[in-house]
């Protein structure tokens, strides 16, 4: 028989998701809680992520990664909140057994009181894009080339395109151009860019790195190493424009074309998925449709700044440390639609009469809009916004007075002119 | 009038920023931003932009992750990175330590934001 | 020559010939045998040879095994009902076909027998399955029947809704064609066999006692050679004085779905073949995902494996004619073969001279790899080579996937002594660093990214490698002693990283 043992609280992935809800937990009074990360350290993908720009929200004050990580880290140290590194889970059910293994243990399963889902997001890779052309070297998604040159320090290319403004993209343009790389073009399929505003600045403009909207990679070339691509213009269907094809001589292809929630192990708890955000379906307290199993982070929905992920973790460290000490919630049972221009919230469901915020994120950029929140056709709530864009993550908060009013167990979230 | 618009760098938010000028090329009036800080960004923009340099430095065993201590001036970026790049660090490194104190004349100083045991 | 009655004793005579090699360039060794072409021909053919006391060298044009037509294909192993009766692929098809879950079995590969059903869209299919079905039972394939519309459904619940009949060959299977490959030439050399690797042929001279293969000035010498080079195999024949046929590359894309939709079908679904194959299939593969392709398409560059955007939207269409619920969203990867296709519409096994041809092997070519093997066998008995069966032969190979069918418990026995299992490298497939070591460590060695994917799985998941490929380089630079930029997607100048950052 493999050994099993017992927690209270089991935290899957030491990320900034995971440290934060480890942190939260402990500070609402828990404190037998295990964190498990696969990776040889705390941090996740943020020790990696070198540029500034984190932890404004938070902290007051600009960070780069590895500090807002650290600034975790040495939470979960001075707590003495227990941790395992190089431990991977490979397998959760819905009793809340997880099964686990790493070098010292080897497999092992514990019984948890309650399991928060850290475990972040993917890139997608270069095989779901369908990029005609040779297989060469030289393709990395950007988050894998900010490995080599951030973490290992080397150097993936000298001469480079990227598919996808993703903000990571856009990240690695300046990162490489500052490594005495040539960042060629930034090429985004869609009419606007996927990343903020402010990356498009200083990431792109500050070097002349050209961003073409509208544009796609059609063909890779290159028998061994990539030699080029062949880029083009898509029309309004997101079809190249076959006469407006031209080569472009590279010798990297960076992608950086959307972040997947990695949900594998959601699934194999039996939860229930959304199809839009790839994350678990959760209430206002982020658990899922499996009891006591919670879920925050980019494995959740994929988040635009490391403040909110710590912010949802909290939110959910406070409901899983309700749901071990048996409080109820459930006055409430309301399931929240969205008009696809909203294209999901976080949460989807409300159970209890509290105030709420809604994180959601939109299809398209639209200007001067009302966000408005209807119950059984009536307006409860409508809010003015001047701009709102893909890339950015946007909140609504619906206060415990307004939920009250809502009738028949649902409302829709939605933009009017 | 001349003028000049800008996107915000200072916080996620990106503002779009205008900068009118006068007739002898001094600011007059700035725009659309929406803190301070965005302002002071505005105005420095316009007169002698600033940036942060975020970059790694070689070590006995590899590399550490570091940044300038505040902004460097722009056009002084790669001339940061030309000596961040020459310079190698032989001992352990706490987050915050200083490496270079005052890094290509500019009088900024360039610490960790990794460590290195 | 039996380098495995003492493993001490194989280490010691390769170590000599390490010494050899290193004070004199051409050191005069007359092998029996040096096979052209590291592919499934070539590797079942070298595990064939090997049962028997002889001296075998293979010589590969790359810097891995099955890097050819072996390596992307659609991975079935055919009933046998397409190739005309009476012909080599009808006889070989039929007999590797009966071979084969045995065969896999000995060597550790993974093989599932499946079925197959060929799909009818209307009255014309329909005949087409009915003469399909006479050629099979003529051929000796067991089992055959044609069913309709709903007898389909039973056994494919997915399947498009134009089909009308189809053709069930439940002696149909799966195979992975690359391990079969791998597990082949390892057995080979675990017998003996050695591997020369990034050994393109550019030369053959024929001498009194046999030939010299060459490759720029470097050769082997040997009195036998078995031509086994694939979309090369009739530029290899012409080096040797033969130039009686011609082989034409002929594309085919291909697309892989994720897991998720690996169980959309349980069998091999065909179309209606035509002049240019079996059309595009849809298939699962015997790693759980699904397989749908190939396009058919006559080229003149053997080394274009380029995919294209009308062949994968070809394959798309194709797909979705033969079954219902398909979701492109789950793509792994899109990929390119070429089918070695032979002037003479047949397979072209021969042997004169002391010079065995097995060239133009295209489909049922992987199904009919282990009889092919077995032909070259007589065809060298035929032609007075005495063959001695090897003493103390090794005919079993521990699979690289035995570990992760152990159980739980079986598994920490292991992890007990090797930590190493433990530690999880790629999260998609879940391969350990351990894994990722004995296969480095496991003959035919990878000396590349791709070699260790294709052995273990690892960056073989939905995210490509974009998490494990940083750590596999590691242990592949630790474990062939080089610098970590020196390692290779896949050989050649296939570099991952091209130098240092502040270099």
């Amino acid at each position: 028989m493999i050994k099993r043992i017992k927690k209270e609280l089991v935290i899957v992935g030491g990320g900034p998701a995971g440290m934060s809800a480890a942190v939260a937990a402990y500070e609402r009074g828990l404190r037998d809680i295990l964190i498990l990360e696969r990776d040889n350290a705390l941090g996740g993908i943020l020790r990696q992520c070198i540029h500034n720009g984190f932890g404004l929200h938070r902290f007051g004050e600009e960070l780069t990664g590895p500090e807002y990580a650290h600034r975790y880290i040495e939470k979960v140290l001075e707590y003495k909140i227990p941790y395992m590194l190089e431990t991977m889970v490979t397998g959760i059910d819905k009793n809340r057994i997880l099964t686990a293994q790493n070098c010292k243990e080897g497999i092992f399963e514990i019984e948890a009181g309650a399991i928060i889902l850290a475990m972040g997001c993917r890139e997608r890779p270069k095989g779901a894009l369908n990029i005609a052309g040779t297989r060469p070297s030289g393709v990395y998604t950007a988050g894998t080339a900010q490995k080599y040159v951030n973490m290992k320090g080397y150097m993936p290319g000298k001469r480079v395109v990227i598919l996808g403004s993703g903000d990571i993209g856009l990240i690695m343009a300046r990162r490489m151009t500052l490594e005495g790389a040539k960042v060629e073009c930034v090429c985004e399929l869609m009419p606007y860019s996927g990343g903020l505003a402010r990356n498009i600045e200083q990431c792109l403009n500050d070097f002349d790195i050209p961003l073409f909207l509208s544009h796609t990679v059609i063909e890779i070339h290159g028998k061994e190493r990539v030699t080029g691509v062949t880029i083009a213009k898509v029309d309004e269907n997101r079809r190249p424009i076959m006469d407006t094809a031209r080569f472009i001589e590279c010798d990297t292809l960076l992608l950086s074309c959307g972040l997947i929630p990695e949900n594998e192990l959601t699934r194999s708890a039996g939860i229930t998925i959304d199809r839009v955000t790839n994350g678990a379906v959760v209430d206002g307290s982020r658990e899922t449709d499996v009891k006591g199993i919670f879920a925050c982070g980019n494995v959740l929905h994929v988040h635009d700044l490391v403040d909110y992920v710590s912010e949802e973790a909290e939110i959910c460290a406070c409901g899983a440390v309700d749901f071990i000490r048996g409080q109820a919630k459930g006055e409430a049972d309301i399931n929240i639609r969205t008009d696809g221009k909203v294209r999901y919230t976080v949460p989807r469901k409300l159970t209890e009469i509290k105030d709420t915020t809604l994180y959601f994120r939109v299809s398209d950029i639209f200007r001067d809009v009302r966000l408005t929140v209807k119950s059984a056709d009536r307006v409860i709530l409508s809010k003015k916004k001047q701009k709102l864009a893909p890339g950015e993550m946007e909140t609504v908060t619906i206060s415990a007075d307004v939920i009250r009013e809502i009738k028949n167990g649902e409302i829709t979230v939605s933009l009017e002119a | 009038m001349k003028e000049r618009n800008l996107t915000c760098i200072v916080c996620p938010k990106g503002c779009q920023i205008k900068v009118l000028f006068d007739g002898e090329g001094k600011i007059k009036e700035v725009l659309g931003y929406t803190c301070k800080r965005g302002e002071e960004y505005a105005i420095t923009e316009c007169t002698h932009p600033r940036r942060t340099v975020t970059t790694t430095m070689k070590t006995e065993s590899g590399i550490v992750a570091v940044k300038t201590y505040g902004t460097v001036p722009k056009e002084d970026v790669f001339k940061v990175m030309d000596e961040i790049n020459r310079t190698r660090i032989t001992r352990d490194v706490k987050i915050g330590d200083v490496l270079i104190e005052d890094v290509a004349g500019t009088g900024v100083k360039v610490v960790a934001t990794s460590e290195v045991q | 020559m039996c380098y495995n009655t003492d493993i001490k004793e194989f280490y010691y005579i390769r170590y000599i010939h390490v010494i050899f090699d290193l004070i004199s360039i051409e050191v005069d060794i007359m092998h029996d045998i040096c096979i052209i072409g590291a592919g499934v021909v070539g590797g079942c053919v070298a595990r064939e040879l090997m049962k028997y006391k002889l001296d075998v060298v293979i010589a590969e044009k790359m810097g891995d095994v099955a890097m050819g037509a072996t390596k992307a294909n659609s991975a079935i192993v055919h009933a046998g009902f397409d190739a005309k009766e009476g012909s080599l692929k009808a006889k070989l098809n039929v007999r590797g076909s009966k071979m084969m879950e045995e065969y896999c079995r000995e060597l550790g590969v993974k093989y599932k027998n499946n079925g197959s059903l060929v799909l009818g869209f209307n009255d014309e299919d329909r005949e087409t399955l009915n003469a399909l079905m006479q050629r099979g039972i003529a051929n000796g394939v067991e089992g055959l029947r044609v069913v309709d519309r709903d007898e389909v459904l039973k056994l494919e619940p997915n399947i498009g809704d134009e089909v009308v009949a189809a053709l069930v060959a439940p002696t149909g299977g799966i195979v992975c064609p690359y391990e079969l490959c791998m597990a082949a030439v390892g057995n080979a050399m675990d017998n003996g066999a050695e591997l020369k690797l990034n050994f393109p042929v550019t030369r053959i001279e024929k001498t009194e006692k046999g030939y010299k293969v060459y490759s720029g000035d470097e050769f082997i010498e040997a009195e036998i050679v078995i031509n086994c080079a694939g979309v090369y195999s009739d530029d290899v024949a012409r080096m040797a004085g033969d130039s009686s046929f011609t082989v034409t590359p002929r594309r085919g894309e291909y697309i892989l779905l994720d897991k998720e939709w690996g169980t959309l079908v349980s069998h091999t679904v065909f179309q209606c073949p035509s002049k240019m194959g079996k059309g595009i299939l849809v298939t699962p593969t015997v790693d759980g995902n699904l397989l749908l392709g190939p396009t058919a398409e006559d080229i003149s560059d053997k080394e274009d494996t380029s995919t294209t955007a009308s062949g994968i939207e070809t394959v798309r269409r194709m797909a979705s004619r033969s079954v219902s619920g398909l979701n492109f969203g789950g793509t792994i990867t899109s990929f390119t073969g070429l089918r070695a296709t032979g002037s003479v519409g047949d397979f072209i096994i021969n042997c004169k001279d002391g010079f065995v041809n097995c060239a133009g092997i295209e489909s049922p070519g992987l199904s009919s790899a282990p009889a092919i093997a077995e032909y070259v066998r007589d065809l060298l008995i035929e032609s007075g080579v005495r063959l001695t069966p090897r003493e103390n032969h090794i005919s079993k190979r521990k699979p690289l996937h035995a570990f992760r069918e152990l159980s739980n418990d079986e598994k920490n026995e292991i992890i007990k002594e090797h930590p190493e299992y433990a530690h999880i490298i790629c999260r998609c497939e879940t391969v350990s660093e351990g894994e990722i070591l004995e296969a480095i460590r496991t003959n035919p060695k990878p000396h590349d990214l791709d070699g260790v994917k294709r052995r273990t799985r690892s960056g073989m998941g939905r995210c490509q490698g974009g998490f494990c490929a940083p750590y596999v380089v590691e242990l592949l630079a630790r474990e062939l002693g080089c610098d970590y930029q020196d390692i290779t997607k896949f050989g050649g100048e296939s570099y991952i990283n091209i130098g240092k950052t502040k270099e």
